[in-house]
């Protein structure tokens, strides 16, 4: 059995906002074998909008102290985050303290407050990497028993789980991997130009009269291409696109009513997995393209 | 005196990345690359160049580095490889550090007031403290007026067990050590200096 | 010639060719009708089966003039070089096979098909019989030395070059030293020198030295080429120096003469020239940090803030219209200047358009602003003089958009370069006579009937002969112009320039000594000759001829300078007595050709139409539109031409008293921005043609029968439309009442 460390973040606690994200994900690696550790103890990653409250040292010293309590717990094992933002703060903190010694050396003067030390050497990955990588295609193909056969899927990428970094070296403007997700799920991927599209992140929370604009013409690019539900890889694009639906029906005038879901409820789906063991029952906007499959 | 350097000196110095502003060759990919262009009284190129044409007040008080919701879209696309997203970051703590922002931005409250306070008072996000806090940062009135807009989506969210209803929340193990450790990283931060 | 002509002609089956057609008959046009004494055939012939089943004949002296009927003569040209002069390529794969749409069974296309095919054939024995073994071009006290005219990096490092390589190089320099522009710079850029960050030492020292002390290097200080006449491997100058005079004989020329600055007092008001003692030119600048200490010329205080004005009086029609290239990067050198010497007090900055920064120079152009040079996108809306010393500079800054001073110590303005070379108005009317004489600042006084200087290539003005694909040539054989004399151009350019010009000079001797072409038809041995007996003197061919190749004699008939001729044979077509001919092309050979192609009859409703093709760009585009299988009407015949240049309007008249119903040409594109290979052959074709309605008139055949397109080498996919719609207009007429007789 393949063993992670594993990094929930805040929005995969119990009863959190991408609960249902959590509980799928436990889901789709218990039936690939997939052992996750968590990290005892983790703290916020800080997000991309902790630069604002925390600077530089203080916002990586988050992150830093993560990584610390995990090579404490688990040695150098790759760590795994399935939120964008999270995989995002933690793997730049773990560069800039491999490449920059004054940071890791201020860094690791803040960690000895808490007793701790990191010097590097942890590869954070993102679970959608794990299954590229070392599941493979496939394995993912060959897993499924209820092939998703004429589902209309939009493979919504978002920013974080794409850029800066990337995944697997797919290009930044157009990836290719979710649309082969879903194919490998037996779905159909549709055009989608606005794949990479940004959905107004965190602004949605302070200014969501302009963030509403984008995740609108997000969703109105999904339905106009025939899509029944979206799919994304990343947390704050699932909490934008579904739980906002409604708000952004009341402020322009729409009347969206699709819903929006993880890949990984679709592989536990196509798995032949429960709908709850896929945390279907968790979604705001109910998943019922997806019930024919259940 | 215009286009004097002092201001781009200290922008290279202290704040996050700021080194790489001299760097920028002002071709425009990062202006036509943001989602939220529409939004920016100033395009990041324009900012840039402002900071090496020394116009302190207009950059340092102005709304834009807000406006980034870190998409990274122009970090990918600049030809000159600058970090972009992480400099408007950067140039936005700067304000902040030099009191220049305007205390009335929303993004600015939301992420300096509220995030940053609701992660290092427990050491994770409580989502429901979180967005409460933020409702209510104009007072009472405007808080459940907020609130009462939303209270479809929080009810959406309490019906599929993805908000927590508690918005109290305990502490980590951990938390006096990481709290130490966060004032120290503060302490350091003072006086740190890019290196080139 | 002194042997008899034994031809073989070798048809190849292969690529479809068997299949699709009758092969029988083919034999049966070359023997029979073409009396071709060997007639072979082979599945593969280009096969080294099939090419030893040539070489064998060639070998038993079976055979010494061979026609390849196979495909395309820019196919397998490797396979098919064999040691003869008199060889052909007959093309049935590409422009017969390959262009025709026949369907399985559908008869009358294939006998359409198989008719093209023997026409082509026809041709190709035609053209073989009429073709003679050319003589070559030999002259026993020719010259391989090269003359170099300047002495700065460009003369020295081209004379450099010729020397390294084993030649003889005279340089040749007005003033008293060498180096020219180069003893005036303080550091120079860093082009040859990773990571390209750092200023580089001037090396222009040790490059004067290096050519001072090769023994292979003649050098000339104050002096000047006073007459250049005779032709590449005779050039006879005369060298003046003062009043002394030397004569010399060299092979080609290398002119290396620079750049001079735009003359500032003529820039724009606006940049602020002549304001204030602080308004300086690059160059001004530049010999300040060489002297040592950079300061305001008004006060001698440190200049500690300077601003550049990039593109001063250049990018501009009411100035130079063009970019110089060199300034860009010479400027943010001169910004590393006031860096380096006044560190952490100074600021500069560089009001720019666009940035330029050829070769490696992008890593130049990050290291300066790395070191703090401010660029500014915008430009100088006024300067004025400030009371405390230094100028106020109003800039438009294009970004933020604002209108604000920027007070420094110095503004320096980034003048463009003007090349020294006097040039000649390529189309004006020959200075029959007059352009003989010296001219005082002409850098060559060319003895040459059309005039003593270099003819300009556009409006801009450079000595060069084509924009794309020849670089160095001017249209003066052996004549070649390297860096800022040729176009403006930094150091890195200058240099590599200057080889390239250094190997093209060598070439051009050697081609010459040989007897064979020097370009753009390297190795061609023929060359035009006239027939005195039929010549009225009427002078079209030394008018006409591109490259000034054709003097006068004293009685008035032409003088063929073959080593100045690049076989174009625009003086061939331009000939109305037709006297004009190569050992290998002649007026008569295509005739010839044209009358041997078979015209159906009237009833038949088969219509002819002729295409005169450029080999240069049209005959590829054409094997293009064959190799993307795009059909084109079966009763076309194409016959390539060398140039348009040599379009003979009798060959209109042939092609209509056979019976042609429609005569089409294709010429490359010509005016300012032209792509002829020879400058002005397809331009000259146009102007014969427009004449054309007078034959057609006598003829009483309508004008539309005769139509000139322009064809690019990328044209391959409008071609088949440009062919069809002239097939359609053309059988829209009545048939040529010609036919049959
Ligand atoms: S990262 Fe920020 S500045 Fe850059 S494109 Fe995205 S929103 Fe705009
Ligand atoms: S994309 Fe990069 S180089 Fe271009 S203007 Fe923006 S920051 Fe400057
Ligand atoms: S490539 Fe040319 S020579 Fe070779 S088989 Fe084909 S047609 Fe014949
Ligand atoms: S090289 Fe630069 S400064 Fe010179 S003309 Fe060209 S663009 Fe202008
Ligand atoms: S062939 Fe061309 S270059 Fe030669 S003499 Fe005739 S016109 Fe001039
Ligand atoms: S064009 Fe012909 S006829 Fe006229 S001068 Fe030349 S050779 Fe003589």
């Amino acid at each position: 059995m393949k063993e992670y460390t594993f990094f929930p973040g805040c929005s995969s606690e119990h009863n959190a906002s991408a609960a249902n994200m959590e509980n799928s994900v436990q889901s789709m690696c218990r039936m690939l074998g997939i052992k996750l550790n968590e990290i005892d103890d983790w703290n916020c990653c800080s997000a991309s909008i902790g630069y604002a409250g925390g600077g530089q040292l203080p916002r990586m010293a988050l992150s830093a102290r993560n990584f610390a309590l995990a090579q404490k717990q688990r040695g150098n094992t790759d760590l795994v985050a399935t939120c964008a933002a999270c995989w995002l703060a933690m793997r730049e903190t773990n560069e800039r303290i491999e490449e920059e010694a004054h940071i890791k050396q201020n860094l690791n003067t803040a960690l000895a407050e808490a007793g701790l030390s990191y010097d590097g050497h942890i590869k954070t990955r993102h679970m959608v990497e794990v299954l590229i990588e070392d599941v493979g295609w496939d394995t993912l193909k060959s897993k499924v028993t209820k092939p998703l056969k004429g589902l209309k899927v939009a493979g919504y990428v978002g920013c974080q789980t794409n850029r800066p970094f990337g995944v697997c070296g797919d290009s930044f403007e157009n990836p290719q991997y979710l649309d082969r997700m879903i194919e490998a799920t037996g779905a159909t991927a549709v055009p989608f130009p606005m794949k990479v599209a940004c959905c107004g992140g965190a602004l949605m929370f302070s200014e969501p009269e302009k963030s509403c604009v984008l995740t609108k013409q997000i969703l109105q690019s999904a339905v106009d291409n025939g899509a029944e539900v979206i799919v994304t890889p990343c947390p704050v694009c699932q909490l934008n696109l579904e739980v906002y639906q409604g708000l952004i029906n009341k402020t322009l005038g729409t009347n969206f009513n699709i819903p929006v879901v993880y890949y990984s409820q679709l592989f536990v789906l196509a798995w032949g997995g429960k709908w709850e063991d896929a945390a279907l029952h968790q979604q705001v906007i109910p998943a019922e393209p997806l019930r024919r499959f259940a | 005196m215009a286009y004097d350097l002092t201001f781009a000196k200290d922008v290279y110095k202290k704040s996050e990345m700021g080194q790489w502003i001299k760097m920028c060759m002002q071709c425009g990919v990062c202006a036509g690359s943001c989602p939220l262009r529409a939004h920016w009284q100033h395009s990041p190129r324009q900012l840039f160049q402002m900071v090496r044409a020394g116009m302190r007040d207009e950059v340092l008080k102005s709304s834009d580095m807000w406006m980034c919701t870190s998409c990274y879209n122009c970090i990918v696309r600049c030809p000159r490889e600058l970090p972009i997203t992480h400099i408007i970051h950067g140039l936005a703590r700067y304000a902040e550090t030099e009191k220049m922002t305007d205390p009335q931005q929303p993004t600015r409250r939301f992420a300096v007031e509220v995030f940053w306070k609701n992660i290092t008072s427990t050491g994770r996000v409580g989502e429901a403290m979180l967005t409460m806090r933020l409702y209510f940062l104009d007072g009472l009135g405007a808080g459940i007026q907020r609130g009462l807009e939303m209270k479809d989506s929080a009810i959406g969210m309490l019906k599929t067990r993805r908000l927590n209803p508690i918005p109290f929340r305990g502490k980590l193990k951990g938390f006096d050590g990481m709290t130490k450790m966060l004032a120290k990283a503060a302490e350091l931060e003072a006086k740190l200096e890019n290196h080139a | 010639m002194e042997q008899q002509k034994k031809i073989g002609c070798y048809i190849c089956t292969g690529c479809g060719i068997g299949d699709a057609l009758d092969l029988k008959a083919l034999k049966a046009i070359a023997t029979k009708e073409q009396k071709i004494p060997v007639v072979k055939d082979h599945a593969l012939l280009c096969g080294s089966e099939g090419v030893a089943m040539i070489q064998q004949d060639l070998d038993d002296g079976t055979v010494n003039a061979v026609i390849v009927a196979a495909c395309s003569h820019r196919e397998k040209a490797a396979e098919f070089r064999f040691d003869i002069d008199l060889m052909d390529r007959v093309d049935l794969r590409d422009k017969c096979l390959w262009m025709l749409d026949v369907k399985d069974g559908d008869e009358t296309a294939e006998e359409d098909r198989q008719m093209m095919a023997e026409d082509y054939l026809r041709l190709g024995c035609v053209k073989i019989k009429k073709m003679n073994i050319p003589d070559p071009f030999l002259h026993s006290e020719g010259s391989k030395d090269v003359l170099v005219v300047g002495g700065g990096l460009a003369g020295l490092t081209a004379a450099r070059d010729i020397a390294k390589a084993g030649y003889n190089a005279v340089i040749v320099e007005k003033s008293d030293v060498l180096g020219g522009k180069m003893n005036a710079m303080h550091k120079v850029t860093p082009d040859n020198q990773p990571p390209y960050r750092e200023l580089g030492e001037n090396f222009i020292g040790a490059l004067i030295s290096e050519v001072e002390n090769d023994n292979r290097i003649k050098i000339f200080k104050n002096a000047l080429v006073s007459k250049t006449s005779g032709q590449p491997g005779q050039f006879d100058l005369v060298i003046k120096n003062g009043s002394t005079t030397k004569e010399l004989r060299v092979g080609s020329i290398v002119v290396a003469t620079g750049f001079d600055p735009y003359d500032p007092t003529k820039l724009p008001a606006n940049l602020g020239y002549g304001t204030s003692p602080d308004v300086i030119t690059s160059a001004d600048f530049e010999k300040m940090a060489k002297e040592g200490k950079i300061v305001r010329p008004s006060d001698g205080q440190p200049a500690k803030r300077v601003a550049f004005a990039l593109c001063a009086g250049q990018r501009d029609k009411e100035h130079l219209d063009y970019c110089s290239g060199a300034c860009c990067i010479y400027s943010m050198k001169q910004a590393m200047y006031v860096i380096d010497q006044y560190g952490d007090d100074a600021s500069t900055y560089l009001l720019y358009q666009e940035i330029r920064t050829p070769g490696q120079m992008e890593d130049f152009y990050r290291s300066a602003q790395d070191k703090g040079a401010v660029f500014i996108k915008g430009d100088v809306a006024g300067v004025s003089g400030n009371a405390k010393g230094g100028v106020s500079v109003k800039v438009r800054d294009h970004l933020i958009r604002n209108n604000e001073n920027l007070d420094v110590d110095l503004l320096v303005l980034a003048t463009g370069m003007v090349s020294t070379v006097d040039t000649l108005d390529p189309n004006a009317p020959s200075p029959v006579g007059t352009g003989r004489d010296e001219l005082p600042g002409s850098i060559l006084n060319l003895q040459y009937r059309q005039g003593p200087s270099l003819p300009r290539l556009g409006a801009a003005g450079f000595p060069d002969s084509h924009f794309i694909c020849f670089p160095y040539e001017t249209r003066r054989t052996g004549i070649y112009v390297a860096g800022p004399a040729r176009r403006p151009m930094g150091i890195a350019a200058t240099m590599t320039d200057a080889s390239g010009a250094a190997l093209k000079a060598i070439q051009a001797v050697e081609a010459v000594a040989h007897g064979v072409a020097v370009h753009p038809r390297s190795g061609d041995l023929s060359y035009p000759s006239y027939r005195p007996e039929g010549c009225t003197q009427c002078k079209r061919c030394t008018e006409e001829c591109p490259f000034g190749a054709i003097n006068e004699d004293d009685k008035g008939n032409p003088l063929f300078n073959p080593a100045r001729c690049r076989r174009c044979s625009t003086c061939m077509g331009a000939c109305p007595q037709k006297i004009i001919s190569f050992a290998n092309y002649s007026v008569d050979m295509i005739s010839s050709m044209i009358k041997e192609i078979e015209i159906p009859e009237e009833d038949e409703e088969k219509p002819r139409i002729l295409i005169f093709a450029c080999t240069n760009d049209a005959i590829p585009a054409l094997d293009m539109v064959g190799r993307n299988r795009s059909s084109i009407s079966p009763y076309v015949r194409i016959i390539p031409l060398r140039c348009m240049g040599s379009l003979s309007l009798v060959w209109i008249a042939d092609a209509m008293s056979k019976g042609f119903d429609g005569v089409m040409l294709m010429g490359c594109r010509h005016g300012d921005d032209y792509q002829c290979h020879n400058v002005r052959g397809s331009a000259l074709a146009e102007i014969r043609l427009s004449k054309v309605s007078e034959t057609l008139q006598r003829l009483k055949l309508e004008s539309s029968r005769v139509k000139m397109v322009e064809v690019n080498i990328m044209d391959a996919e409008t071609l088949p439309v440009v062919i069809s719609d002239f097939v359609e207009q053309i059988s829209n007429l009545n048939p040529n009442p010609y036919k049959g007789f």
